[in-house]
């Protein structure tokens, strides 16, 4: 072995292994379009009641959540109530607009689409990226399953659920230290935990308190009902759940940008992902 | 060092900037989207998708969840028109509906003209149902009114009926060529629901005029916009494109759903 060898082999160098088949980043990005879309047009449709309610109806004095407009000292502002307790949020919830262009909405312009009030557009928007986020998401659970993708990737071993390993897993992303080498392969069980919360629990409770809330649907499965306790505690597990999607995607994004923006954005279009290797791995991660 | 906090400052200036100038456009282009004829279009293909899945899945007879008395809402909101001015609708109202007449014609075999007693005398349903507002809300209401199904029957519908519109005393918006009159069409699915009815009780009261006095259409798996109030003339027919601005309903002509199921 010549000395150059040598100082290349105990220098870390990168190589490009594939991460995600296609049809992960293809329903990935669907499902990035789809869920902008029912996000935004979802908050126009909150608009048009910004209220919610636990139970099967509406009891109007007692929303448990509310953004309504109010005025003090002659001047309009926003107010939020969230369990009896009041805030003011001018500007951001019950009321928003550019100085002097103001006017009562529960989200601001920036957040709904359309961004002026209009529920009929909202729902249009609404009901067609609600079909593309059910069809992509049937597509990637039945390729995922065909494939072992959710088997083999996402569901943790044994060993990742035990506490000490948890535990560690946490400690270690608290401090933003992310594997580099071999082990960058892998999903660790922090994101196999937060995935399958997602994939699993969260996506599907949307799909579901969705139909709950359809008159229509009602008829055909009253059982929806009984299950969240209502056509108004859907309304509101649906809004609670897209807070949860909302606050994953904000981390998810964090985590992405943490761990490396342009290795993690190339590995979900192109599929290859740089790993870290010292020379004996190499030959093993060139196989 | 003040070189690179201004570089830094400088660097987040442009990024907040560059971050607004996109959101502007997001939402510009949102908008666009949301008034171009063509994408228009294909927001509103997912309708027909509904319609046509929710009828597969849902059958014919399937019932709307019934409520015990318990859980009718003492705050029932009414929407729409809640004191129609219109000075036809104002005599009724002054003449307790006295001289009211439900007309049915259109395509059938024996054109009605009846009298609230008349309806009051029809077959008859009773239920507590849950009224769903298009904007989010619930209220929960005991009906009771002439079942449509049976109606329909004793007026006998032409084979080439395919449809019921339903005309309205109140015009929620003030127009010259009456297309601000409120009004409302179902198919003979909904039409011959056994939950379908002409209310005229509300709570076990005579329907209040803010609810749609003297009556007003119950279509218990569709939202609110489709239970058309102050009904005064049943119209079946083959194809509503004729019809104000052709899209079957007061709310539709406004960009709603003709299928309120979701």
């Amino acid at each position: 072995m010549t000395a150059a060898a040598t100082t290349r082999a105990t220098r870390p160098e990168k190589v490009l292994v594939s991460r995600h088949a296609a049809a992960t980043r293809i329903t990935h990005w669907i499902n990035v379009l789809a869920l902008t879309f029912l996000l935004m047009s979802g908050l126009q449709i909150f608009n048009a009641h910004p209220a919610l309610y636990w139970g099967m109806k509406s009891v109007f004095a007692h929303p448990w959540l509310a953004m309504d407009a109010a005025e003090r000292a002659g001047q309009p502002i926003g107010v939020t109530t969230l369990f009896g307790h009041k805030f003011e949020t001018t500007g951001l919830f019950g009321w928003s607009g550019k100085p002097g262009l103001g006017e009562p909405r529960g989200f601001p312009a920036w957040a709904t689409v359309p961004s002026y009030r209009d529920l009929a557009d909202g729902r249009r928007w609404h009901f067609f990226f609600a079909w593309l986020f059910v069809l992509n998401g049937v597509a990637y659970l039945v390729l995922s399953l065909l494939s072992r993708h959710l088997q083999r990737d996402l569901w943790p071993t044994r060993a990742q659920l035990a506490p000490a390993h948890v535990w560690h897993e946490i400690v270690t992303h608290a401090r933003l230290k992310f594997p580099k080498g071999e082990a960058a392969k892998r999903y660790n069980v922090l994101q196999k935990l937060s995935y399958l919360v997602v994939i699993l629990v969260l996506l599907p409770l949307m799909l579901a308190t969705g139909l709950t809330m359809s008159p229509g649907f009602n008829a055909a499965a009253t059982w929806l009902l009984d299950l969240f306790g209502g056509r108004q505690s859907a309304r509101s597990i649906h809004f609670i759940s897209a807070s949860l999607i909302v606050l994953f995607v904000v981390v998810h994004l964090v985590m992405v940008v943490a761990s490396g923006t342009w290795n993690n954005l190339r590995s979900m279009i192109t599929g290859r992902y740089a790993i870290e290797v010292d020379g004996e791995d190499r030959q093993g991660a060139a196989r | 060092m003040t070189a690179p906090i201004a570089a830094h400052a400088n660097r987040r200036r442009w990024l907040a900037a560059a971050g607004a100038s996109l959101a502007g456009l997001w939402l510009a282009a949102c908008n666009k989207l949301t008034e171009n004829p063509t994408s228009a279009g294909v927001l509103r293909s997912a309708e027909g998708l509904t319609r046509r899945v929710q009828r597969l899945v849902v059958d014919r007879t399937a019932l709307a969840r019934e409520f015990t008395p318990a859980d009718i809402s003492p705050d029932f909101r009414p929407n729409g028109s809640i004191n129609p001015q219109d000075p036809a609708y104002q005599n009724h109202v002054r003449t307790g509906f006295a001289d009211w007449k439900l007309v049915v014609d259109g395509l059938v075999e024996r054109p009605l003209a009846l009298s609230l007693a008349e309806l009051r005398a029809l077959p008859a349903r009773s239920q507590i149902t849950r009224h769903d507002c298009v904007e989010g809300w619930s209220s929960i209401g005991k009906w009771k009114g002439a079942r449509l199904g049976p109606l329909l029957e004793k007026a006998g519908l032409k084979p080439n009926a395919r449809y019921i519109v339903l005309y309205c005393a109140d015009s929620l918006e003030q127009s010259l060529d009456g297309t601000g009159q409120y009004y409302e069409s179902i198919d003979l699915i909904d039409a011959y629901h056994p939950q379908t009815i002409l209310a005229y009780e509300m709570n076990d009261q005579p329907l209040p005029v803010a609810h749609g006095a003297p009556i007003r259409l119950r279509v218990e798996r569709q939202l609110g916009y489709k239970h058309a109030k102050y009904v005064m003339r049943l119209q079946a027919v083959e194809d509503f494109a004729h019809i104000a601005r052709g899209k079957g309903g007061f709310w539709e002509d406004r960009g709603y759903e003709w299928y309120a199921g979701i």
